[in-house]
């Protein structure tokens, strides 16, 4: 299932510090790695910490003392985690950690819902966001990769059920190629008593500003290297990642701008539609923390007009993804007609139908009435 | 023996020169406490048993053993007092700093 | 010259304490104790400010300034990446405040305890919040004022018996220790060092400013406060062995204790005599797990 693509790219990466919580639906990530880590299929110390906020701490401690650290969470345990988030980017530790996209409570909900990643896109970690199970396994694999070159955090966000629960045919790659592809983390400063320092003191206004440019400066360096990473990744085992999926996207008069398992209902949409003769496309962002501003800009220069779908919302303020496109396209194209659709909230399905008529919609109109168009919602 | 350690304040020029992650790459011996002080110990050698106390008990690690006897680092005593409190011969007096 | 404690300092001058602080005293010590192969995990505390801003330390070994709830797991998370990397000697220790590890740290500390996760975890106590400015903890002690109980609203609830908390979990090491007994602050440090498991070491440290004492008071207040059995200095291993350390020649009346400190001098009679009431059945009660455990 895609937790176990999970915990298999975390295996395969050699993680060395794995310290977790349970919280519906991670609860089979951790599961499998405690496993892995009792039979040692994977040597590594699994911390079975007390709540998410202690899981990430320990995990900072452990990247700081120059060991691989994986944690897995979701919705409340990654709000839990929040002020440490901060910590891992400032500090410059290259944790890795799986987020199953789950509604915020209240109510309680344990189905998909993107608000509680994109909640934190403030905080400096790259994000990634798969639709399938052999993506997971890819992107974790990757993501360790560009991490630790960076030392910049990351976080690979899965859909809960949709994709964490869900078992699809895997290529697990053999282990001995995956250590040509990643070796061993060996950063340059640790803490270690060979070589005294004290990390994260007191900073006054004379150094914070230069310390956060330079974490922005080197965030700005991902879009290229996750690029090149992606490229070697396919070099050695065939397939290729990147910061977008296009589909159909050359010649399409309207492109849909989606994420996660929606992204690929959306293809099937498209398909569905181009056999009726709408020239429509699909713009799947796998890669949303660095924003691909160059590669979405590029993608709708022949485009007449743009949807996009976000399965979360900015409460007085818009969809995140949609309000990070307009952004993109601001001194790029004022004219091309971004519409902005809102769907699927706290695990509403997300058909082909429902693109259906998002596709129908966007084409009807001349360009959006509307800040928000709400897909779905019993009014 | 009083360890000689080396202390300069650092000043980056820019960016490039800040480490990465928030990180110390120097001691605190610039900082010189010794300035905070109203009143200053002085010690009695004639009446000094050599006990240590006074050492002991700095929270400063400003006295330091030479020559088996107590010697104030004036540049970092801070004034507290404690020494003098402590000392069983009572030999230390607490001395108003001269202006 | 004979020294009661090894010469070599790991914690340099310069520092930002104030005059007389306890904590330092407390810092010093224990270093002498651990050595050099040694990394501290401090959280938000008054240390955290001590040990100066950056680019710069006092100290001769490293330190992870860790977020404030966080010391214990920090120190555990330290603890398991160092082992992972080919280094299983280092001693990894959380240095925490009183707020850190009776409030914001206790449920890290809990589950670090609970895991029984090899670290030493310290704890130097002056009663307070004093970092932020004095305000109440839940080791400040009944009667005494504070920035947030002020003194028609003092601080009416008992000091938390953290080593009973401590206790209850099992751990192999527990042992109270006093800046006024440097020589047993050592030996508890140094006998903690080498013990595997989770060990925790609750150190006494007065802070003049906030407990509106003269800054050479210090030591003075730390042997009163083991004299009259306030703070009793004593050891208990795997949760059920108690050990007493300094035996009581002869217990003064606490208001001795009280009065040479500006947060108690507001008490009434009454209120003293229910404090020694309190300090008199805490005494009782350890005396009988002590004797309990012969």
């Amino acid at each position: 299932m895609g937790n176990h693509a999970l915990s298999y790219g975390a295996m395969l990466g050699r993680a060395q510090v794995i310290a977790a919580y349970p919280i519906t639906p991670q609860t089979q990530v951790v599961e499998l790695l405690s496993e892995m880590c009792a039979d040692k299929t994977l040597d590594a110390k699994f911390i079975k910490v007390e709540s998410e906020h202690s899981a990430m701490a320990a995990c900072l401690g452990a990247s700081l003392a120059g060991a691989r650290t994986f944690t897995a969470t979701s919705a409340q345990g990654l709000a839990l985690m929040h002020e440490l988030l901060h910590w891992a980017s400032g500090g410059r530790l290259p944790v890795v950690m799986g987020n199953i996209n789950r509604a915020m409570a209240p109510g309680w909900s344990i189905w998909s819902d993107q608000n509680d990643s994109l909640s934190q896109r403030d905080t400096g970690w790259i994000q990634f966001y798969c639709s399938n199970n052999q993506e997971v396994l890819d992107t974790v694999i990757q993501a360790f990769k560009v991490s630790e070159k960076l030392l910049i955090p990351s976080m690979v966000i899965l859909d809960a059920f949709t994709l964490s629960h869900t078992y699809e045919v895997v290529d697990v790659p053999e282990q001995a190629k995956v250590d040509k592809f990643l070796p061993p983390f060996k950063p340059e400063i640790t803490i270690t008593p060979d070589d005294p320092h004290a990390f994260g003191g007191l900073t006054g206004p004379e150094h914070y500003f230069e310390l956060r440019y330079k974490l922005q400066k080197d965030m700005e360096k991902a879009p290229a290297l996750i690029e090149e990473t992606g490229k070697e990744y396919e070099k050695m085992f065939g397939r290729y990642l990147g910061q977008v999926e296009e589909h159909c996207c050359d010649d399409a008069e309207l492109i849909l701008v989606t994420s996660g398992t929606m992204g690929s209902t959306a293809r099937v949409a498209v398909d569905m539609l181009r056999e009726e003769g709408i020239k429509v496309g699909n713009l799947r962002i796998k890669v949303f923390r660095p924003f691909p501003f160059e590669k979405v800009r590029n993608i709708f220069k022949n485009t007449k007009k743009v949807a996009v779908i976000d399965r979360n919302i900015s409460y007085g303020h818009h969809g995140m993804f949609f309000q990070e496109v307009k952004s993109a396209m601001y001194g790029f194209d004022h004219d091309l007609p971004i519409f902005g659709f809102i769907a699927g909230l706290g695990g509403r399905d997300i058909t082909p139908s429902t693109f259906r008529e998002i596709v129908e919609f966007s084409l009807e109109k001349n360009k959006p009435e509307e800040e928000i168009i709400w897909i779905g919602v019993n009014r | 023996m009083k360890k000689e350690k080396q202390a300069k304040e650092i000043i980056f020029k820019s960016e490039k020169e800040v480490p990465l992650m928030p990180m110390s790459v120097g001691n605190m011996l610039w900082n010189k406490t010794g300035g905070w002080r109203n009143i200053r110990p002085v010690i009695d050698f004639e009446n000094c048993i050599q006990c240590g106390i006074c050492w002991k008990f700095c929270p400063d690690a400003a006295i330091y053993i030479e020559n088996e006897r107590p010697v104030v680092d004036y540049v970092y005593c801070k004034g507290c007092g404690l020494c003098a409190e402590e000392c069983p011969s009572k030999c230390i007096a607490m001395v108003e700093e001269e202006k | 010259m004979r020294l009661s404690l090894p010469e070599e300092e790991l914690m340099g001058s310069g520092h930002r304490a104030c005059q007389g602080c306890g904590a330092t005293l407390a810092m010093r010590y224990a270093l002498k104790a651990l050595g050099q192969k040694t990394v501290l995990c401090i959280p938000a505390c008054c240390w955290s400010v001590i040990d100066g801003p950056f680019p710069y330390s006092s100290l001769d070994v490293p330190i992870y300034h860790c977020a404030f709830e966080t010391a214990a797991v920090s120190a555990s998370g330290v603890k398991a990446g160092l082992e992972m990397v080919g280094d299983p000697e280092t001693t990894v220790v959380a240095w925490a405040g009183d707020g850190g590890t009776f409030d914001i740290g206790i449920q890290a500390l809990s589950g670090v305890a609970e895991r029984n996760d090899d670290i030493l975890y310290i704890c130097y106590d002056n009663e307070a919040y004093m970092n932020t400015g004095i305000q109440r903890s839940s080791a400040t002690p009944y009667g005494s004022w504070t920035t947030t109980t002020p003194v028609k609203h003092f601080k009416n609830r008992p000091k938390k018996d953290m080593e009973a908390i401590m206790a209850a979990h099992r751990i192999p090491y527990i042992a109270t220790a006093s800046v006024g007994y440097p020589e047993d602050l050592f030996k508890k440090v140094k006998k903690a060092k080498d013990i595997k498991g989770t060990r925790f070491l609750h150190i006494y440290a007065p802070c003049p400013p906030g407990w509106r004492c003269r800054s050479e008071d210090t030591v003075k207040l730390s042997r009163m406060v083991v004299q009259n059995a306030i703070f009793p200095l004593y050891e208990i291993e795997w949760g059920e062995k108690y050990t007493l350390n300094i035996k009581i020649k002869e217990k003064k009346p606490i208001n001795d204790y009280l009065r040479i400190q500006g947060r108690f001098r507001h008490l009434k009679r009454e209120e003293v005599a229910y404090i020694q009431e309190e300090v008199d059945k805490k005494w009782e009660r350890l005396l009988a797990n002590v004797n309990g455990s012969q």
